[in-house]
């Protein structure tokens, strides 16, 4: 069972089974458990957005288990149920289980009805078992199988049992001949379904699923089965007996809708099945109730709800800074002694310089924020799997819903302040394609975890520790704020058009796991750890080079016989420091930053600055690491040199590092995050779109900013 | 005609009919909102502008539009 995860060969003895369940049921831990992989959970719709693929073997054999995003009902009405949809109907693969909630059996088994009409072998994995018993509801999962002919087996995938029984059970289902489900419907139906086998039998028609699932498919409407029959003979003499069929149900059903009629069947069969296999402890289950609606009085209280919630936003930034910062001097202390012993140990000019100040100060500077990310990333985790995201959600729709944002946007958006990339992949919980698009363009307003460090070091550097918390917190909220004019704007103008409906699920609150928040942050943090290590020691190289070279093999001679000729150690030190410095402006970098420096120039940006906000287009880790070289280089000859904190606070006017600040806060994510915008927008032309607006935002709101902080003095 | 939107907090209430387009109705209907389904009012957000209501065991939110579509009758 626990096997690591192995590359699966196409065998004999392969299974492939299809994980289906409605949103927010444990399908991603329920896979985790099985396979030991680490799959993304949170409590709240819409965590698995794209289909997943987890291989394993287990006895003889080899599974490849697809976790498919949750769908309410057999649908495409968002983009995720597409996936789920599309996959159920035109890939191959052997079996599904449909995963439950034991706790909320009636509205799933809504679910699992649609399911048994797709002809497919399935089995039942009746979750959260353990869930259930505490809440003391009690579920007879032989009973229910023999009633729907469908194998159900009770697992918690929290807990890890009942695992090995489902996968027997899928191994078993796998083995034997495809049973009729037993899908029992009200006489009406019943009546025309019998009508209509009477009718196939009549004329002998061949086909690979049973009459009974054709002739039920046909009075869904379900479109493949009518495109089937449609190129059939019998097809003339069967249309008027299908007419006369839905008009009889629709009649009895009191709707013009055979849709919803069918839903209405499907509840009252159900309600049946439930009714038979479930026992419920009444009291005990009342007590459990009146927890979540507890804590949902006050935590979306009508007054206090908004307040609170920011009081725990600011809370988290407060600690992100207070507590991030205890462990930060130690790193910071770590890499100075440690380039300085490798310095040490390294004969060549060049290739110290390259190593010292390009390697480990370009990823020592990265590495540094590594506790801030930690900490943000945990509480970013425990706002996904409490379940407090839809809650914020319903508080903020109204707010929302003014500028011309949807309440489910929020979850995209706080994703957003973590990482660009899943909060792109997050919005396709919105259904319409305006809205959707507005959030994307909105989400880069949110600032990433890679953004952090930069608000670190310039406020640590201008800000004294008491109110530099403060001072983050209002960033990250003025950002917030940014974005919803932007929506505002963006939506009178660009994505003009009616309101996507808002019906959400509010789940039930959970005490999250330790286990899966550790799981969460560690993959998060090793992610950036990994960004560190090649992606920005790369680009710190990248960075040195093009800040060491062209060597002025003239300019060097002439301040080295300037330095010998000096009298006193000060001189000879200032020299060295001058040297630093005309050196970095003749080199490549200096020449790019030149180049461009009369764009930024109005912004009241040097040079250096301009070059690292260059740079920070790959991404904003980079921000800190070309910061770190270039004003290591040019201060590297000064020994007291201390932390690029103090360089900063002393080389950089305050109206400038704002200026900077608000540029980060706005401009363009970083590469990987533009590569999936792109493909989540649709097309190539959203990122230019982006790209311009905002450049834009950021150039002009950059200047006001500059131009506002001169003229209140500073 | 009683609607969604008109009830009070705590108020239960048995579904009559749903107003709303194939589209919408389809969404309603997967969470549960049908024809003899009974409806909790759980929460109202400020200006009632989003509703909380609960359907079995579900709790779902709702915006004022959406709930003006649902046609109610006190229980």
């Amino acid at each position: 069972m626990n096997e690591d995860v192995k590359v699966c060969p196409i065998i004999a003895n392969h299974i492939k089974v299809a994980l289906v369940g409605q949103p927010n049921v444990g399908k991603s831990m329920l896979i985790n458990s099985v396979s030991n992989a680490h799959l993304h959970v949170g409590n709240f719709s819409g965590v698995t957005v794209d289909k997943t693929e987890v291989l394993f073997d287990y006895k003889d054999f080899h599974f490849t288990v697809v976790d498919l995003p949750g769908t309410y009902a057999f649908t495409d009405y968002t983009i995720e149920e597409r996936v789920t949809h599309d996959y159920l109907c035109a890939e191959n693969y052997d079996i599904i289980i449909n995963v439950v909630d034991s706790t909320n059996l009636e509205k799933n088994l809504q679910l699992t009805t649609e399911l048994c009409t797709m002809s497919k072998k399935i089995v039942i994995a009746l979750n959260m078992s353990d869930e259930a018993e505490k809440e003391g509801i009690e579920v007879n999962a032989e009973y229910m199988s023999e009633l729907l002919n469908i194998p159900c087996i009770k697992v918690s995938a929290a807990q890890k049992t009942g695992i090995d029984e489902l996968i027997d059970a899928v191994v078993e289902t796998h083995a034997a001949n495809k049973e009729e489900v037993k899908l029992i419907f009200s006489e009406a139906v019943e009546e025309e379904i019998a009508n209509i086998i009477k009718y196939l039998q009549k004329h002998k028609y061949e086909a690979i699923n049973s009459y009974r699932n054709i002739a039920i498919n046909l009075l869904k409407e379900n479109k493949k089965t009518y495109a089937k029959l449609h190129d059939n003979p019998i097809w003339t003499e069967l249309q008027p007996i299908l007419i006369e069929a839905s008009s009889h149900i629709e009649l009895h059903h009191n709707t013009d809708d055979i849709k919803e009629a069918f839903a209405e069947e499907y509840a009252s069969f159900n309600r049946g099945i439930v009714a038979e296999v479930v026992k419920e402890g009444k009291k005990k289950e009342e007590e459990v109730k009146t927890l979540t609606e507890k804590i949902d009085n006050i935590l979306i209280h009508p007054i206090f709800g908004i307040p609170i919630f920011l009081f725990f936003m600011w809370g988290l930034f407060q600690l992100t800074f207070v507590l991030g910062a205890i462990p930060m001097d130690m790193i910071d202390g770590f890499f100075g002694w440690f380039g300085d012993a490798l310095g040490a140990t390294i004969s060549n000019d060049d290739i110290r310089s390259l190593v010292v100040d390009g390697l480990v100060g370009g990823v020592g500077a990265v590495v540094l924020f590594t506790p801030n990310i930690i900490i943000l990333f945990v509480g970013i985790a425990l706002l996904e799997s409490t379940g407090y995201m839809s809650r914020v959600a319903f508080l903020l729709d109204g707010f929302f819903h003014k500028f011309g944002l949807h309440g489910q946007s929020f979850i995209p958006l706080v994703t957003g302040f973590g990482c660009s990339i899943p909060a792109y992949m997050a919005a396709r919980i919105l259904k319409n394609d305006r809205d959707r698009l507005l959030t994307l363009f909105i989400i880069s307003f949110m600032s990433c975890g890679a953004r952090l460090p930069v608000y670190v070091l310039f406020t640590g550097a201008f800000f004294s520790e008491a109110i530099a918390g403060n001072v983050l917190f209002g960033i990250y909220i003025s950002g917030a704020i940014l974005g919803l004019i932007a929506a505002k704007v963006l939506k009178l103008t660009a994505f003009k058009g009616a309101d996507e409906p808002f019906v959400m699920e509010m789940p039930k609150y959970r005490l999250p796991s330790v286990k899966l928040v550790w799981h969460t942050v560690l993959s998060k943090t090793l992610m950036y750890l990994k960004k560190a290590g090649t992606f920005i020691a790369g680009a710190s190289i990248l960075v040195w080079f093009l800040s060491n070279y062209p060597h002025n093999q003239e300019l060097e001679k002439d301040y080295a016989y300037k330095v010998e000729q000096a009298q006193t150690q000060e001189k000879k030190d200032n020299l060295l420091n001058e040297l630093a410095t005309v050196n970095l402006e003749n080199s490549y970098l200096g020449e790019i930053g030149k180049f461009s420096e009369p764009v930024f120039k109005p912004l009241g940006l040097d040079w250096k600055m301009a070059v690292a906000l260059e740079a920070g287009l790959a991404a904003k880790e980079v921000v800190v690491s070309t910061l770190g070289v270039l004003y290591s280089l040019g201060n590297g000859v000064d020994e007291t040199t201390s932390s690029l904190k103090n360089i900063i606070s002393k080389n950089i006017p305050f109206a400038s590092a704002v200026a900077f600040i608000v540029v980060i806060m706005i401009y363009l994510p970083c590469f990987a995050a533009s590569i999936v915008f792109t493909r989540e927008a649709g097309s190539i032309k959203y990122f230019f779109y982006m790209l311009a607006f905002t450049s834009l935002t950021a150039y002009v709101l950059a200047f006001i900013a500059y131009r506002f902080t001169l003229l209140l003095g500073y | 005609m009683k609607k969604l939107l008109d009830c009070k907090k705590n108020e239960k209430v048995k579904v009559l009919k749903l107003n709303a387009a194939s589209e919408l109705k389809q969404r309603f209907i997967s969470f549960g909102i049908m024809k003899d389904a009974t409806l909790e009012i759980l929460e109202l957000a400020p200006r009632k502008k989003t509703i909380e209501v609960k359907v079995g065991k579900m709790k779902l939110a709702l915006r004022a539009e959406e709930a003006e579509l649902i046609e109610v009758q006190n229980i």
